[in-house]
């Protein structure tokens, strides 16, 4: 982390000449005084405030160094790519032996994304959404799932009977929704109660 | 096994000098252990457990190539 210590008349000003040095704004650092200061008396026995300006990481630094650190327990040579567009942060990790970071049904890879997440926003005053894939895991999975869909519709349109899918997360069963609430003739809604809530197919 | 729930559980809590993970062998499976700071504990076991189900997703495929049954407890 970059740090820096600075003297000024007052603490403001001792701040504000260490982020003119750092180039960041007041918001990016955490600031630690280590002397207020004393204007004195008519200028005798005046002493300068003393700051210490410590550059806070960033959410993608954050999630990057604790992603590579859990990597480490996997021997996985994986490397990380990421971007930050807003108030997500999207995350992936490329390299060999990443199944066993997906899991079954994506179990581990949403595991490590929530606790990325919970380690990203736990000094962070915005939600930062945090997406972590692996081997193109999400999308792959996203073209799975339109494609059940589009199968189970069929079904029901041929029996005339509904379909109740297995359990899904949240956002798997919104994938489903989103596939065939164009369909006219079907209608779809989400039953039970998680973690075991189940989307069912059914003849409008 | 030991490093990797500390290592989670430290990047989780406001506390992490008190953080300490315990081995106990038994049959079949190893229990590790999880001690944290009173003040940390739903930092580690998260509203319905939601934390604590990921810590453990976590530390089972971690384990599952080492051919081992593990189980994280906190205590």
């Amino acid at each position: 982390m970059k740090t820096v210590e600075k003297q000024g008349k007052t603490v403001d000003e001792a701040i504000q000449k260490a982020l003119e040095e750092l180039q960041v704004s007041r918001d990016e650092v955490e600031v630690e005084i280590l002397d207020e200061g004393n204007r004195g008396i008519l200028g005798f026995l005046s002493k300068q405030a003393k700051v210490k300006v410590i550059v806070k990481p960033k959410p993608d630094q954050i999630a990057r160094d604790f992603l590579k650190g859990l990597l480490k327990f996997f021997d996985c040579n994986a490397e990380i790519k990421n971007s930050l567009e807003g108030n997500v942060l999207n995350l992936e990790i490329i390299g060999e032996n990443t199944g066993i970071l997906i899991g079954k049904r994506g179990n581990t890879l949403d595991a490590i994304q929530y606790l990325t997440s919970l380690v990203v926003n736990r000094n962070s005053k915005d939600f930062i959404r945090v997406l972590l894939d692996a081997e193109n895991y999400r999308e792959k999975r996203e073209k799975t799932l339109q494609r059940l869909a589009l199968k189970m519709a069929d079904r029901v349109k041929e029996t005339k009977r509904s379909i109740t899918l297995e359990p899904m997360y949240p956002n798997e069963r919104r994938i489903i929704h989103t596939a065939l609430q164009t369909d006219p003739r079907v209608t779809t809604k989400s039953i039970g109660k998680e973690p075991n809530r189940r989307v069912v197919i059914s003849l409008k | 096994m030991i490093e990797l729930v500390e290592y989670i559980a430290k990047a989780l809590v406001d506390h992490p000098e008190n953080v300490s993970v315990n081995q106990v062998e038994g049959e079949q499976s190893v229990i590790l252990e999880l001690k944290v700071d009173p003040e940390d504990m739903g930092k580690v076991i998260g509203k319905q457990g939601r934390i604590a189900k990921a810590i453990r997703t976590v530390v089972k495929a971690a384990a599952a190539k080492e051919g081992k049954r593990v189980v994280v407890e906190i205590i």
